[in-house]
This record gives C-alpha cells, structure tokens and sequence, in this order.
C-alpha cells in the first residue's frame, strides 16, 4: 500500500485525476523563490515559454536575461554570474543544456563550483512527437559523472517545485531534469523532500511496515514513470508478492543508505527510469549494490536507442518501459531470485 | 585617460622584463607549458596588475575590484608571475607551476589560487564568463557601476563559435563595463591564424558586432593606457582593444615562431634568454634602466 507518511495525492490512481507538467513546478518555484532571494536570476535560451522561466521573467523582467539560441553562452554567462554571487538559474531543452554545452558545464561551472542551476526541459521519451533529436535520454548520464553537480529528477509538478526551492541553498552546480507534458499529480506540498533523501512511497501490507521485514522485490524509480511503478506495486501487492517502492529524486548524491537498506529486506532490486539504462538511475544504484550487497537486479530504462517520433505513451510501450515493461522486469528478477 | 607618466612607463617596462624573466624560469622548471603567449601579453598583464586594473593582492576576494577573466588560460605562466610580482603570493612559488600538489595549475583553476577569478584552459568561454559578471555588476550597481571587467582572449581562440554567441549577447545587454583585449599575435598551434582558419579584417567583424573598437601595438604602454581609458568612457557600448603583440616577446629566438606556442625553454635555451633579459638587447629604450 501507499506508504502513509509520504504523503501521496490521496486520489493519485483515479482516471479524470488532473495532470500538471513538472516544469510549471520549475517555473512557479523559481517565481515564488525569487521574491525573497535577490540573488536569483534566470537565464534561457530562447526558450522561455517552454521552460517556463517566462514566469520569471514577466516577473522580474531586470534579473532575466534572454542569451539567443547558443547554449554554450548560457552556461558560461550563467557561470559569470554566479562568480559575483548571483544563483542563475540557465533554462533550455535537455537535449541542449547538458547535451550541446557539457563542457562549458564542466570547466566553467562545475570545476568552478559555482551554484548555477541547470534547468534541462523536456526530457525523455514523452517530448514525443519532435522525435528522437530532441528526447534527451543521456542528461542524467552526462550530468552524473562530473564531480560537485548534484543531480534531480522531480517526478511530478510539486516535487518540481520543492526541487527548485531547494537547490538554492544547497551552494553547489545543480541539474533538475524536467518533462514536456502533464503527468500525474503523485506528491502533495506535504510529501517529504530533501536532496539526497530518497522517499518510500510504497510499503507491501505484509510487511507490517518494519524495517526488518522481508520483501520479495524492490522498486526504485526516478522521474514520472514513478505513478507507473505505484500502479505495478498495487497490482503485485494484490497477487500477493511483497513489494516496496522508493522514489529517488535525487540521482547524486544518491541515498546509498536507503538503496542498501531495501536491498538486504528484498534481495531482488528493480530499477525504472526514462533514460538510457547506460549511466542513469540503475547505473548508479548498481555502483551502489555491488559494493555494498550485489543482488539480482533488473534495469528498466531505454536499451541504448534513440527515440523516434510518437505520442508520449505510445513511446513509453514501443521501448518497455509502460507498466507491463516493469511487471515484466519484476518477474524476471524474482525468477533469478530462486 | 593618456596621461601615463613617463616614469610610470619605465616602471612598468622593467616590470613586465622582470615578469619575463619569472616566466622563463618558471616555464623551465616545469618543464612544459606555453612560452609564446605567456611572453607576448607580459606587458598587457603589467599594466593591469601595476597600474590599470583596480585590486588588492591582501584582499583578493575585496568586493570592489575588478574582474579579470583570462580566456586563454594557457598563458597563465604570465598571469601567475605578474600576481607573485604584484603580491598575490611568493615568487619563490612559480617554481612549483605546474607540479603536483602546486597552487599553479597547468591551466589556471578558481578555488585553488585567490586571485584567479575562474577555471580556464578549454578556449572560448572567457567572454561568455565576462558577460555574467558585468551583468552581475549591473544589477548590483546600475548601468555606471564603477567596476570593470576585463577578458584576455587569444586571437586563434577566436575560432570557438561560443565567442561569436558572446559577442551578440554583449552588444545586446551595451555592456560598457566589458573591456576585452584580444592577444593578437597571429599564431596558433597548427601555424599562424591566417592559415588556420582566417579570422581576416578583425576590427570589422567586430565593428560589425555593435562592439567599440581600438587597435594598439600591445607591447606600448603609453598605447596600453590610452586605449583603456577610452575603453572606460565609452557609453553604451561593450569595448574591445585588438593588442597586436609580438609572440615569445622579449627573446629573440622564441619571438612570431609558432613552435614556442606550447613547449618550454630547456636549460641552456633558458640560460640564453634570461641572459637577453638580464641585458635587454637595446629592447627597453627607458634611460633609467640600470
């Protein structure tokens, strides 16, 4: 069952439920952050409406600096700005920032350790019909490796939202990953969020919620599909299998405690993100894992492809990774379980 | 604006030969690194450390100075000598440049050594990096701010496109606190800039960008001076000052020789050019030499 003390939308499996985009989270949060911190200041390129940080702008339209279709300058002006202590926010589609300016990231912002925040838009597979030029699904991957980013992936409008308000006192270069269209509305203003915490969100009723009870699997997700894995966890609840759910919002620094802890009570980990499996998510927790407990794990993410043109849903199922994709990784770690 | 004295001039010209002799030395005992460039703005980073630019070597973090960005982070050998003359720090530390463990990094690195203003060595966002900080500028102060920021750019750097996109961005925002300073020495690795990849009329293409721009012989002082301050009255409007300079400046040998681009003396090349610096060659014409 839902996990209560996380807080869930109570009425988060109901069909006509409505939908928010996660970079409105993105835009509203940096609007509200930006009346009490003078500091902050938001960059794009030319892209304000689809990254949201036209909110910002219209807002505080002398901390808006809108730099032209050239990504590389996003980064390093935003890197500039943050050198005489502003906290620049630099917005545009995933694909381009991390994907066209990583080294400008990498020397001028990262090595610098300067706080800029990267805002990548419309990542994944559900930026859809554009096809597979502009379906990032590398930026967690490019972002990882480089030493002082953390790295978030919100999975929703609210933890969007709580993202954004909190990289700004973190003092380090921050990648949020954003998606194009509305999702499920899966977090409430009352769900727990810390960067670097990972959140049950889903606890097996046999398990009478006890850290020390047994588990046939775990789920760890990152991003939207987390209102999938909720809906396969129900449904393997109801078949009887124990089950547990965490929601990693935050790729790095990743909770290495919780993914352990959940390893040892489940000795079977499943992990599901909408990225290449290559360097995202389940790269990270099997870093984690095979220092500290290896176990069966399977990974449901792309298999090193590029997207293709589709509508959103449609794509999740071509590439396995809708709620059938993950029930099947489910059943096949338990096989290798036994 | 001009109005450099003529001692001042002297000063600075037995400064910047007392940087190059750092340079050298320092440049050899590491053993790599690159001499032509780090010679041939010897003189601009004399000027700013010594005269033009507004610091304080005991108070590197001191929240009105100016801002220097160096895009072309190889010449740092230059830079690292004028800070350690200007007294950021010891000369008896340019001996660890480049070295393990060495606040002198290879490329220069904020964090490491107060004073360096960002991480630099992969070419082409210097100017991007000088755009925020104006701007940051800007916004503390208003549009007269009375901080500046200056951008060393090496001319074969010009190549990156990043530069292009920062040249826009700076004329769009009429940064008149942007002072950059392109290191025109026509040299790159691969041969001279007009080979490479022909950067042609430069005062017109930037002309062209809504930039205001001079053209000064980068080893004059008095030149130096004058095109600075004309640059900090210019309104409205970002200012570039193309420095014509002469690579591996102050030693014969290394002098417009593209090879000097990115090796280091050996001890004997060394012991000849720090023999030329010692006895200057008729090069600095000031009488009040020694």
């Amino acid at each position: 069952m839902i996990n209560k003390t996380a807080k869930l939308n109570p009425n988060i499996f109901e069909p006509n439920s409505p939908v928010k985009a996660n970079r409105d989270g993105f835009g509203d949060g940096v609007v509200e952050a930006g009346k009490d911190d003078p500091r902050i200041v938001v960059l794009t390129a030319d892209l304000s409406e689809s990254t949201r940080a036209n909110k910002f702008a219209e807002a505080f339209p002398n901390r808006f600096f809108e730099v032209g279709i050239a990504e590389q300058n996003l980064a390093s002006v935003a890197s500039g700005l943050a050198a005489m202590g502003k906290i620049p926010f630099a917005t545009s589609y995933a694909m381009f920032s991390p994907g066209r300016n990583w080294e400008q990231i990498r020397t001028t912002i990262c090595y610098n350790n300067q706080p800029v925040k990267i805002i990548g838009s419309h990542a994944g597979l559900l930026t859809g019909p554009d096809g597979g030029t502009h379906q990032a699904l590398e930026d967690l991957a490019l972002t990882r490796v480089l030493p002082n980013m953390v790295v978030l992936c919100p999975c929703d409008y609210e933890e969007a939202k709580k993202a954004t308000v909190a990289c700004i006192s973190n003092n380090k270069p921050t990648y949020i990953r954003l998606c194009r269209e509305k999702t499920a509305q899966i977090t409430t203003v009352d769900t727990p969020f810390k960067i670097g915490k990972a959140v049950k969100v889903f606890e097996s009723e046999n398990s009478n919620g006890g850290k020390s009870s047994a588990l046939d699997v775990g789920i760890i997700s990152t991003g939207i599909l987390l209102h999938k894995v909720l809906k396969v966890a129900s449904e393997l609840e109801e078949n009887g299998t124990r089950v547990e759910v965490l929601n990693i919002h935050t790729i790095k620094p990743i909770d290495e405690e919780a993914i352990v802890d959940l390893a040892k009570r489940s000795g079977a980990i499943v992990t599901v993100e909408e990225h290449q499996i290559i360097g995202g998510l389940g790269s990270a927790v099997s870093e984690v894992l095979a220092k500290n407990n290896p176990i069966p794990m399977e990974f449901v993410g792309v298999k090193d492809q590029y997207g293709q043109s589709g509508e959103g849903e449609e794509l999740l199922t071509e590439y396995g990774l809708d709620e059938n994709g993950i029930l099947e990784a489910v059943k096949k770690v338990l096989g290798r379980k036994n | 604006m001009g109005n450099i004295s003529d001692e001042k001039v002297c000063e600075l010209q037995q400064k910047a030969n007392e940087i190059r002799k750092s340079i050298i030395e320092s440049l050899t005992e590491a053993k790599s690194g690159h001499t032509a460039g780090s010679l041939g703005l010897a003189d601009i980073f004399t000027y700013l450390y010594f005269y033009g630019m507004k610091h304080d070597p005991q108070r590197p973090f001191w929240e009105k100075r100016d801002m220097l960005v160096l895009s072309n982070g190889h010449t740092c050998p230059g830079l690292y000598a004028a800070m350690a003359h200007a007294g950021y720090f010891g000369v008896e530390e340019l001996q660890t440049l480049r070295k393990l463990g060495s606040r002198l990094q290879g490329h220069p690195h904020r964090g490491t050594l107060p004073g360096i203003e960002t991480t630099s060595g992969p070419l082409g966002s210097g100017i991007s990096q000088a755009i925020g900080m104006a701007l940051a500028m800007r916004i503390d102060s208003g549009k007269t701010t009375p901080r500046f920021v200056y951008c060393i750019v090496g001319d074969g750097e010009l190549d990156e496109g990043q530069n292009w996109e920062a040249l826009m961005m700076a004329a769009k925002y009429r940064l008149q606190n942007l002072i950059l300073i392109v290191d025109r020495n026509n040299i790159q690795i691969d041969g001279y800039t007009e080979d490479v990849m022909p950067l042609n009329d430069l005062p017109e293409k930037f002309e062209s960008f809504n930039w205001h721009v001079q053209e000064i012989d980068g080893h004059n002082f008095e030149m130096i001076d004058d095109s600075i301050g004309q640059a900090k009255s210019v309104f409205d409007k970002p200012s570039v000052i193309i420095a014509n300079t002469i690579p591996g400046k102050g030693i014969e040998d290394f002098e417009r020789r593209p090879e000097w681009h990115g090796k280091s003396p050996n001890p004997k090349e060394a012991e000849k050019a720090l023999k030329e610096l010692r006895t200057l060659g008729g090069k600095i014409t000031c009488d009040q030499l020694n």
